[in-house]
């Protein structure tokens, strides 16, 4: 199999729509065979970095590559970045406002489950520039 | 327990999925923040849940759950009913409170893994 490549544009203002991204990238890996537990865990993952871009940065671009034996997903946006990445990566610290709390978001479990779920995970983030969260899966 | 005995313990409605009635679920989670629902990646069937946005069938369709319980009352809208159908997921408005459906629930034998 040659790998697939796809590039989704993550709209910053839709938050209905936030998601739609994974929802394809799932359809892809459910066609090609993958495990289903493999599935889950990056549908997970890519999720909760596509909700971020939306919560947080105002959307941005998803780049995901389809190996044989692996999935990596990079989510690039041109937000306001992070500022401590070590502290944003406790469980339970968060950002979000009351608003996107109600929402059912904010719970401060985004980066800490991106990171369980994914067997390399890269954050890279320059306030006022950007981040770039990258996540690979190994299909087991 | 089956998707039809959920609706009939909690005095709930079925909104959508009739064709799902008869499907078995074995285990469930609770909650109202979606992180929290997406920090366990075990397979589980049922979503208890008192928050109603499109995110909510979102987050189900990335954990492969059958079945979501709106509870305290909360409907889904029409956009919400729509994407439910279409992913093959079965929504149940209930009138009790979180912990009350939750009990219920487990004591009639639908569990949560350790």
């Amino acid at each position: 199999m040659d790998c697939v490549s796809l590039r989704y544009d993550v709209s910053g203002s839709n938050f209905a729509a936030a998601g739609s991204a994974t929802e394809d990238v799932r359809k892809h890996l459910k066609m090609l065979g993958v495990k289903g537990e493999d599935i889950r865990r990056i549908a997970i993952a890519m999720y909760e970095a596509e909700i971020n871009m939306v919560i947080h940065a105002g959307g941005g671009v998803a780049e995901v590559v389809i190996y044989v034996d692996k999935i990596v997903v990079k989510l690039i946006d041109q937000g306001k970045g992070i500022a401590d990445i070590e502290q944003a990566m406790q469980p339970g610290f968060s950002t979000a406002s009351e608003e996107i709390r109600q929402l059912g978001f904010g719970a401060g479990m985004g980066l800490p489950n991106m990171k369980k779920y994914t067997d390399e995970f890269l954050v890279e983030s320059e306030v006022g520039k950007g981040t770039t969260v990258t996540m690979a899966v190994y299909f087991g | 327990m089956k998707i039809k005995d959920i609706v009939e313990i909690l005095q709930g409605e079925l909104i959508s999925g009739e064709e799902l009635a008869d499907k078995e679920v074995l285990t469930a989670c609770a909650s109202d923040m979606m992180s929290d629902v997406l920090a366990f990646v075990k397979e589980q069937s049922v979503l208890i849940t008192g928050l109603c946005n499109p995110q909510v069938i979102r987050t189900a369709e990335m954990m492969e759950m059958c079945c979501i319980v709106f509870v305290r009352g909360k409907r889904p809208d029409q956009m919400m009913i729509d994407a439910a159908k279409a992913k093959g997921i079965a929504l149940i408005a209930a009138p009790h409170r979180m912990f009350l459906s939750c009990g219920l629930l487990f004591e009639k034998g639908l569990k949560a893994e350790f």
